[in-house]
């Protein structure tokens, strides 16, 4: 069996009196693209923020290459190789596109900052290297024609690209992505598809996709977690999952008296 | 047709522009340079004045950019980083024999009482030493968010002044320190300026400035991609802390005279105005607003006179044109939130870009 690279045991999130994540376990494995399906509010954005750290579980654990990361501040995750982008876009907006890109390098930088501000040789060569790599990732997104633009004046669907190219660029091992399909059109999330099947082969990586476009998830996951008022209800085979009567009925929202 | 809508900096720039563009600022430096030679040999002391004054403005204000403009986070602790600094250079300045006379309460505390350091040296320090402040100000207060961050460092820079008034054998008190030698030349000023907007234009170009903006635009996003919030907002807050301690050290020299009651929150605000009017976040329009401002202040001084406006007659109503230039910042944040540059900066390219497209609307209104 394929290693695990990212691996959640027991993970339960409370705030207040509502539980948003109750006892998930759930794990994906090398170069697997996995999908987190569930009806809204079930508590999908809040697994991921457990994951990257933006909220500290209130109990459970996340391993992520085999290291505890549970805790552990948003920033070292991302150091550790966890990337992801946000369902509700948080591009740097005001920013260029090449700058939204080049700035998700800056973790990997070596020089210091008076190293930088006196633009010493190592310096240089760093930067020339986060240059060439953005131009890189921008080319093979689509998105070099607009790598001058302000990333808030492009459309919709470029944004979700650029958010995930501005992921790609912290150079992980882990790829999170939250409704990276939300508000493009079919042909749109068609390509969106193969977009997400090459960057697996192409940065030999390992991807977590949280997705409402049934047709996206069922095409390209290879195995489906299925959440329902925080409770993991299924998991499979996007054939199993599709046969499932518990996801049925908790997509389709039918009560247990009506049925 | 629609212009592109371009980001900072974002131009492609070939060697030729490159060169063209280090040609003119060499230029521009040697006019500079000269304009301030005529200056200080011609000019009257009122005008050399206001003519430092402006540059050791640019220095405040630019200090107050690094943290407000490029970091997005409200501080107003600058005046007292700036009395830091102040009270540096003032008392490592001030010749051994004058501060026995001055402080005549309590003695000054040895061994500065026989000590005197080069002034650029003092500088250097008072700006060490309000950096210092900051990275102790800073561990509990950068953790706070907005609001409560401003609230925090107000707080901070209200202590230093009680400090200060208290601290008599180290400050003299409420009486205030007088003499300081009156290193503040056109030379070091604009020396000291000039190298911070250099400071500045390197820095805010490089990827510590980068991660900066990052964090300005969306703080949780940067966090993601791995900037350290706390880590960069730290390094940010103590640069700039270090330069308004600089900015304090010029202006204690500048003034010869320093008490407490410089240093109120009225201080951080006159450079609050003149960073909001050149843009948050924009060198070139702290420098510029550093002049308009400065040199409005002076010649607004009228407003602060006697006056008679038809059947009206006053004597003079101190505090006047504060109230004036108050409403002006009112008007800025009302109707220009970016200020005069926003995020922009004037670069011999934008000057270029900007010539060429006049041009080229004079060339269209000629054909029709
Ligand atoms: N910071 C928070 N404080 C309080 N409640 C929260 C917080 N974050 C999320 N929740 C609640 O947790 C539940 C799960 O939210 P979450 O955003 O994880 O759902 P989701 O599965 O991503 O839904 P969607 O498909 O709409 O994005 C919701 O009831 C939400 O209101
Ligand atoms: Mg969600």
């Amino acid at each position: 069996m394929r290693e695990k690279i990212l691996e959640i045991t027991n993970a339960t999130m409370q705030f207040g009196g509502l539980i948003a994540v109750n006892n998930l376990t759930m794990h994906v494995s090398y170069q697997e693209i996995v999908a987190l399906i569930g009806p809204n509010g079930a508590g999908k954005t809040t697994a991921f923020n457990m994951m990257t750290g933006v909220y500290k579980p209130t109990s459970g654990f996340v391993v992520l290459n085999k290291e505890n990361i549970t805790g552990m501040r948003p920033d070292m995750i991302a150091q550790r190789g966890m990337a992801r982008t946000f369902q509700n876009i948080r591009l740097f907006k005001a920013l260029s596109v090449l700058d939204n890109v080049i700035i998700a390098q800056h973790l990997r930088l070596k020089s210091t900052w008076p190293g930088a501000v006196l633009r010493l040789p190592r310096y240089r060569a760093e930067e020339r290297l986060m240059h060439e790599r953005a131009e890189d990732l921008l080319r093979y997104m689509g998105l070099w024609d607009v790598r001058h633009e302000v990333s808030a004046s492009l459309p919709y669907g470029m944004q979700r690209k650029l958010e995930i190219a501005r992921a790609l660029a912290t150079q992980p091992t882990m790829l999170l992505l939250d409704e990276p399909a939300a508000g493009m059109n079919p042909a749109e999330s068609d390509e969106l598809t193969g977009l997400i099947r090459g960057i697996r082969d192409h940065f030999e990586l390992t991807v977590l996709l949280i997705e409402h476009h049934m047709d996206v998830v069922m095409d390209i996951s290879d195995r489906i977690y299925v959440l329902d008022y925080g409770n993991l209800i299924a998991t499979g085979t996007p054939e199993e999952i599709q046969s499932n009567d518990d996801v049925i009925r908790a997509y389709l929202g039918v009560d247990e008296d009506e049925a | 047709m629609k212009q592109k809508q371009y980001a900072e900096g974002a131009l492609p720039r070939t060697r030729q522009r490159k060169i063209t563009s280090t040609l003119l600022t060499v230029a521009l430096l040697a006019a500079l340079a000269a304009a301030l030679y005529a200056l200080d040999t011609n000019a009257s002391s009122l005008v050399l004045r206001i003519v430092r004054l402006c540059a050791i403005n640019v220095v405040l204000a630019l200090a107050m950019n690094l943290i407000n403009g490029f970091t997005g986070i409200f501080s107003l602790g600058q005046a007292g980083f700036m009395a830091i600094g102040a009270y540096a250079t003032a008392l490592l300045t001030i010749p051994a024999a004058k501060k026995a006379m001055i402080f005549m309460i309590t003695p000054l505390a040895p061994p500065l009482d026989q000590l005197t350091l080069p002034f650029g040296t003092t500088l250097l320090i008072g700006g060490l030493l309000a950096a210092g402040a900051a990275f102790l100000v800073g561990v509990p207060c950068l953790r706070l968010r907005g609001d409560y961050l401003a609230i925090a460092t107000l707080g901070f820079s209200e202590i230093i002044r009680v400090l200060i008034t208290n601290a008599q054998g180290l400050t003299n008190g409420a009486q205030g320190l007088k003499n300081i030698p009156p290193n503040a030349t056109v030379w070091w000023c604009y020396g000291t300026a000039l190298v911070v907007v250099i400071f500045m234009a390197l820095f805010t170009t490089s990827s510590y400035g980068r991660a900066l903006k990052a964090i300005r635009e969306d703080e949780i996003a940067a966090e993601s991609m791995g900037v350290s919030l706390f880590r960069h907002k730290m390094l940010a807050f103590m640069l700039s802390a270090f330069l308004a301690g600089m900015g304090g050290g010029l202006l204690a020299a500048f003034n010869g005279t320093i008490g407490q009651d410089m240093f109120r929150v009225m201080q951080t605000y006159n450079v609050l105005m003149i960073v909001v009017m050149g843009g948050m976040g924009s060198i070139s329009g702290s420098v510029f607003a550093a002049f308009v401002v400065t040199i409005g202040q002076e010649w607004l001084r009228v407003l602060d006179g006697p006056m008679t406006i038809g059947p009206f007659h006053t004597d003079g109503i101190s505090g006047l044109r504060m109230v004036v230039f108050s409403m002006l910042l009112l008007v800025i944040i009302i109707f220009f939130r970016n200020g005069l540059l926003g995020t922009k900066e004037v670069t011999w390219a934008s000057i270029g870009r900007r010539l060429s497209a006049m041009a080229g609307h004079k060339r269209k209104e000629a054909a029709s």
